[in-house]
């Protein structure tokens, strides 16, 4: 079978760029609702700051598998 | 017409300076295999004595000696070494266990304890001149902290809700449509038994890797770029003024993670030790 299209270079730094696209977001997500939940009830702060960390450590592991996996399967 | 040779090319040294014609010698994951001082070969098995595992053994001895020395002379007025202990204590109780367990989360604060301080003091030791090391960043520590844990809770489930009814639990959540259990189910047992564990072990080892690479890239880059120019002394002092900053920015992440590690732990007991409802 012919290639009919290659991509060579460093393709881990673009994974790792597509990867952190989606907890980007989602982290984002995730402290602005923070926030927000703290400034209308700011009595709450320390569940809503509990939960939004626990938040914030799930969807980070989406980068942070993202940056690893070049290193492990690149060549 | 200058030809930069790349660092791998043997005519370069180890470490360059700009202008010097080699390229940047930038790090990459070799500078996480480090070389063993020496090997001891017990019962067929080689034990690899090197700098993470007398780090590991170190920071261990660091831990329990604390809060053995903070506990041997318990007095009704607390010394100073006493109420230090009592701090970490209490934080561990209210900020995680009873926050997290509840009322049944304070027989669990000596594990958890013990994780927190363990894994915070490991990943310190990524800052710490002399050791500037993370423990944390092979993978076989966070593995095998998190293959404890993964024991902990599963024999806690099975014990408190009986080995069927912990994996039914988990599999069928109340309040679903019941044709949404054929996807469901598959994706919630593979959750408990697969994904809760490779995460919360991947999770620790990439932010250690990832914190201890960065803060290697900058300060090689700050010794590359010092020479004799303009451009070079000004790069250099950037990124030596970038590696204090991310310096501070790493030990804030330790303390994070450490932080969220025993976090997910105590959330993964509380769940075996009650099913959601």
């Amino acid at each position: 079978m012919s290639v009919l299209a290659e991509v060579t270079g460093s393709i881990g730094s673009i994974g790792y760029g597509l990867a952190a696209i989606g907890p980007g977001v989602g982290i984002g997500i995730i402290f602005g609702n923070g926030v927000q939940a703290i400034a209308r009830q700011p009595e709450a702060y320390g569940v809503i700051r509990q939960n939004m960390i626990l938040g914030f450590a799930l969807t980070e592991a989406l980068a942070l598998i993202g940056f690893v996996v070049p290193f492990v399967f690149g060549a | 017409m200058s030809v930069v040779k790349l660092s791998g090319d043997s005519s370069c040294p180890v470490t360059p300076h700009l202008n010097s014609g080699c390229g940047f010698p930038a790090p990459n994951a070799e500078i996480f295999f480090l070389e063993p001082y020496t090997t001891l070969n017990i019962f067929g098995m080689d034990f690899v004595i090197g700098k993470t595992s007398i780090l590991a053994a170190l920071v261990s001895l660091i831990v329990a000696t604390f809060f053995l020395a903070a506990a041997r002379p318990r007095k009704m007025v607390p010394g100073k070494l006493q109420s230090l202990g009592e701090q970490a204590y209490l934080f561990v109780r209210d900020q995680i266990a009873r926050e997290v367990i509840g009322k049944d989360g304070d027989r669990f604060v000596p594990f958890l304890g013990s994780l927190f301080f363990f894994v915070w003091i490991s990943n310190l030791m990524g800052v710490i001149p002399g050791a500037q090391f993370p423990i944390m960043s092979s993978l076989a520590f966070p593995v095998s902290l998190t293959l404890m844990v993964y024991g902990t809770y599963m024999y806690i489930g099975m014990k408190h809700q009986g080995p069927i009814k912990f994996f039914t639990s988990a599999m069928f959540p109340p309040g679903v449509p019941k044709a949404m259990y054929v996807l469901l189910a598959p994706l919630e047992l593979l959750q408990l038994v697969v994904t809760r564990p490779v995460t919360q072990a991947i999770r620790l080892f990439a932010n250690m890797f990832a914190g201890h690479l960065l803060l290697t890239t900058f300060t090689l880059a700050a010794y590359y770029l010092l020479s004799p120019s303009i451009i070079g002394v000004l790069g250099s002092v950037t990124s030596f003024g970038v590696t204090v900053v991310l310096t501070g920015f790493e030990m804030f992440i330790q303390g994070l993670q450490a932080f969220i590690f025993t976090l997910l732990t105590a959330v993964y007991i509380g769940g075996s030790l009650h099913a959601e409802h």
